[in-house]
C-alpha cells in the first residue's frame, strides 16, 4: 500500500455550468503540476456528464471545481453522479466563491474541502495531496 | 466676471492656458467660487509658472486639448462629474426593473444591465441547469424580457450600458423595445459594455460566444450598422479590465488594449470608415487596482499615448476622436473574503485612483463581491463611496490635482516607457489578432499572474486579512445570500413557452433562415438581419445558434 505515496496524485481541475472566470482554476493547474501532480485540465463550461466521463478514463485521485459565480450549486449533482458511476473514493473540492451557508451544503454533499480566495498555495498543494492519498487508499480493485 | 481671472494663482498670457479658459467657461456655467474649510479659494487648474517648465506644454498641457494627459475635456470633474454606473443584474426582469428604478432614485445617473450566465452561454431558461438561472444576472431572452426590464425608464433620457458580448442581441432587444414606445434610435445613447471580443478571448472566457474569426465579422457589421442607424450609441468599449483581471499588470494592460484599439480602429478602417469619424465613439473600460499612484500613472499615460499615436498611426486631428474617454471599475480581486468590510476602504482607495486618474464613468464594487452578487445593501455603500468623495473631499474641485507632482510625472513617464514597449512587442507580433490567436497573449498575461501569486504567497505582497493582521474571531459582516425562488424559475420558463408559442412562427423562422443565408454569404450585414429576427420574435438562443453553425464556436486558446 506504501507505493501510492510515490504514484503521483492525479488530480482533474474543471469547471461545471455556466461561468467563464477561468484564471484561478488555470492558476491552480499550474500549481499542482508544479507540486509534481498529474494534471488534467479542462475548459469551462463542462457538462457533469462529461466530467465523470473524464474522472474516470484518467482514473483520477482528486476533482477539483472552480466556482466563480455560482456554479458551486452544480456540485451535488455531480457528487450524486460520481457515487452512481461507481467513482465514490474520488475526492471532490471546490475553489472560488462560496458564500459560508452553501459551504455546509457542499460539505454534506460529500464534498471534502471547500477553499476561498486567499488560500495558499503551500495548504491548497498539501491538502490536495493528502486527499489524493486518501482517494487511492479507498479506490475500488478492479 | 470670469471668476478664473480673479486671483488666477499663475500667469494666464499664454496662448494654451486662454484657449483651456475659454473652453472651460463654455462647460461650466455655474461659477460658484468653491472655498475650503480654511476659506481658501480653490482654482479649477493650477499650473508652473510661465516659463518655469519649457516641457510643460509639450508633455502635460491644459485639459481638453494638445497631449491630453491631464484630462480630454477642459473642466473635467468641475464641469461635470463622472457617471455612476452600478452593474446590476439579478433575478428575472420585473426584479430587475424594481431595483434599478431604486438604485436610479438613489443617485446613479445611467443604468447597466448584467444578464444571465446562461445569457452569456448563448442559452435561454428552458435550457440550463434549474440551480443555475438568474443567480448572477437577470434572465433576457426576448424583446418582451428586455420591455420588462426597461419599464417605465426613459430611455431616450437615461444612458445605458448594456453588459452584452458579440454578437449583441441585447442592444437589438432594446431598439426593438425603442420602436414598440415609439422612440427614435438616434434617442438611444449608452455603450456596449463587452463587446471587445479579443479581450474575451483573451481573458474572459465568460462573455466569449463565437469563434475568434466569426466574432470579427460580427463585430464590424454591428459598427458600420450602428454608425449609420444609432448615431450616439457607443458600439465598441475596449476592454482592459479583463485582462488585468486575469493577472497583467497595469502597465500590461494599458498596452494590450491600447493594441487591440489599435486593432479595431484598422478593422474600421478597412471597411472603409473614416477614423476622424468612428474613433469619436470609442471607449474604453478599465480595472483599477488598489495600487494607487501607479493607477493614476496608467490612466494619465494611456491618455497621452492614445491621442499621440493616433495621430501618428492614423493621422487623426479631430479632438473629439482623440479623447481617451474611460469607464473604470475598481478591482474585485483585491477584495477579500476575510474581515470582508475592509473591502469598503479598498474600493475607496480605488475610487480615488480612478476619479484622480480622470474618468468619465465608475462602478464601485459592493464589499460583498468576493461572496456573491453584489446585494442591496452594499451596493448603496458603493455608490454611498462615490458621492462622498465627489461631495466631502473635494476630489472634484481641481482638475488632475496630482499633475506637477514629481513622483506622479515621474511615473507617469516611466509607466508611458513600459506602456509603450508591451504595445512594439504587439506590434512585433503583426497586432493584437494576431497575438492572441497565436497565445503570446495569454502565455504574457499568464505570466505575470502567477507572479503576483508568488508574491501573496510568499508575503512580499502584504494582503491585510489574508497573510498579514490575520483575525480568526472575524465573522463581520457576511451577507447572507438569497438565492432565486425556484418557484418563479418554473414562471420564467412557462413565460417562454407562451412567447414562443404565441408568436408567428413562419416569421420566426423566415427571419431566422434569413440570418443563416446572410451569415454565410460572406458580405451583408449580419447585424441588420440578426435585428429583425429579434423584431420577429427570435431568441437571443435561436439566434446566437444559427451565427455559432455559421461562424463557429471555438473554444478559448489555453496557454498554461
Amino acid at each position: 500500500m506504501n507505493q501510492t505515496a510515490t504514484i503521483p496524485a492525479r488530480v482533474l481541475v474543471t469547471k461545471i455550468g455556466l461561468d467563464g472566470h477561468d484564471r484561478g482554476s488555470r492558476i491552480i493547474a499550474a500549481f499542482l503540476r508544479d507540486a509534481g501532480m498529474e494534471v488534467i485540465y479542462t475548459n469551462p463550461w463542462q457538462k457533469i456528464e462529461t466530467v465523470v466521463t473524464l474522472a474516470m478514463e484518467e482514473d483520477v485521485d482528486v476533482i477539483g471545481i472552480s466556482s466563480l459565480a455560482t456554479d458551486h450549486l452544480l456540485v451535488p449533482k455531480l457528487m450524486v453522479a460520481l457515487k452512481a458511476a461507481n467513482l465514490g473514493h474520488i475526492r471532490v473540492i471546490v475553489g472560488g466563491i462560496v458564500p459560508d451557508e452553501e459551504e455546509t451544503d457542499l460539505l454534506e454533499a460529500g464534498v471534502s474541502k471547500v477553499f476561498h480566495p486567499g488560500s495558499g498555495r503551500e495548504e491548497i498543494v498539501v491538502e490536495v495531496e493528502r486527499l489524493a492519498r486518501e482517494a487511492a487508499a479507498e479506490r475500488p480493485e478492479d | 466676471m470670469n471668476k478664473i481671472d480673479t486671483n488666477a494663482p499663475i500667469d494666464d498670457r499664454t496662448t494654451a492656458a486662454s484657449d483651456w479658459k475659454r473652453g472651460f467657461d463654455a462647460q461650466v456655467s455655474d461659477t460658484k467660487t468653491i472655498r475650503n474649510r480654511s476659506g481658501i479659494e480653490i482654482d479649477p487648474l493650477y499650473w508652473p509658472a510661465e516659463g518655469s517648465d519649457p516641457a510643460y506644454d509639450e508633455k502635460l498641457g491644459f485639459p481638453g486639448s494638445g497631449p491630453m494627459t491631464r484630462g480630454i475635456y477642459p473642466s473635467m470633474h468641475r464641469g461635470r462629474t463622472w457617471t455612476q454606473r452600478q452593474l446590476i443584474g439579478l433575478g428575472r426582469p420585473e426584479d430587475f426593473n424594481a431595483r434599478i428604478r431604486k438604485i436610479l432614485k438613489s443617485g446613479a445617473s445611467a443604468l447597466s444591465m448584467i444578464p444571465c450566465n446562461s445569457v452569456y452561454r448563448g442559452l435561454d431558461c428552458d435550457e440550463v441547469e434549474p440551480e443555475l438561472m438568474g443567480t448572477c444576472g437577470t434572465i433576457i431572452n426576448t424583446v418582451e424580457d428586455m420591455d420588462i426590464c426597461l419599464k417605465d425608464i426613459p430611455i431616450d433620457e437615461v444612458s445605458v450600458g448594456l453588459n452584452d458580448p458579440n454578437p449583441f442581441t441585447m442592444l437589438a432587444q432594446m431598439l426593438v423595445v425603442a420602436e414598440q414606445r415609439n422612440i427614435g434610435w438616434d434617442k438611444i445613447t449608452g455603450t456596449s459594455n463587452q463587446s471587445d471580443y479579443i479581450s474575451h478571448f483573451v481573458a474572459n472566457h465568460m462573455f466569449y460566444r463565437l469563434s475568434l474569426t466569426g466574432a470579427r465579422r460580427v463585430q464590424m457589421d454591428t459598427i458600420t450598422y450602428l454608425a449609420e442607424h444609432v448615431p450616439n450609441w457607443n458600439a465598441l468599449s475596449v476592454v482592459g479590465q479583463h485582462m488585468q483581471q486575469a493577472g497583467a499588470t497595469p502597465a500590461q494592460a494599458m498596452g494590450l488594449t491600447l493594441s487591440s484599439a489599435f486593432q479595431y480602429a484598422e478593422d474600421c478602417i478597412e471597411r472603409g470608415m473614416d477614423p476622424e469619424k468612428f474613433l469619436e465613439r470609442f471607449t474604453f473600460f478599465f480595472d483599477i487596482s488598489i495600487s494607487f499612484f501607479e493607477e493614476v500613472a496608467k490612466f494619465r499615460a494611456g491618455r497621452r499615448i492614445w491621442a499621440r499615436l493616433l495621430q501618428e498611426r492614423f493621422g487623426v486631428t479631430n479632438p473629439r476622436a482623440l479623447r481617451f474617454k474611460f469607464h473604470a471599475q475598481t478591482s474585485g480581486v483585491d477584495l477579500t473574503r476575510q474581515q470582508p468590510l475592509n473591502n469598503v476602504a479598498r474600493v475607496a482607495v480605488q475610487a480615488m485612483a480612478g476619479i484622480l486618474g480622470g474618468l468619465q464613468s465608475m462602478h464601485t464594487d459592493g464589499y460583498d463581491e468576493v461572496f456573491t452578487t453584489p446585494t442591496e445593501g452594499p451596493a448603496k455603500i458603493a455608490i454611498a463611496t462615490q458621492n462622498i468623495l465627489k461631495h466631502e473631499a473635494g476630489l472634484c474641485d481641481v482638475i488632475d490635482p496630482l499633475g506637477g507632482s514629481y513622483y506622479v510625472e515621474t511615473l507617469t513617464d516611466q509607466m508611458e516607457t513600459e506602456i509603450l514597449r508591451v504595445i512594439a512587442q504587439i506590434d512585433e507580433q503583426g497586432g493584437m489578432f494576431k497575438a492572441v490567436q497565436s497565445g503570446f497573449v495569454q502565455g504574457l498575461i499568464g505570466e505575470s499572474a502567477m507572479a503576483f501569486q508568488e508574491a501573496v504567497d510568499t508575503g512580499e505582497q502584504v494582503v491585510v486579512g489574508v497573510n498579514a493582521y490575520q483575525d480568526d474571531d472575524d465573522d463581520t459582516a457576511r451577507p447572507s445570500v438569497e438565492r432565486p425562488d425556484p418557484d418563479w424559475m418554473q414562471g420564467q420558463i412557462d413565460h417562454l413557452a407562451k412567447y414562443k408559442s404565441e408568436r408567428d412562427q413562419d416569421g420566426v423562422t423566415a427571419a431566422l433562415n434569413t440570418l443563416r443565408a446572410v451569415a454565410r454569404s460572406e458580405d451583408g450585414n449580419t447585424y441588420g438581419a440578426l435585428v429583425d429576427a429579434t423584431r420577429a420574435k427570435a431568441t437571443q438562443s435561436e439566434i446566437i445558434a444559427v451565427l455559432r453553425d455559421e461562424l463557429g464556436f471555438g473554444q478559448p486558446l489555453v496557454v498554461a
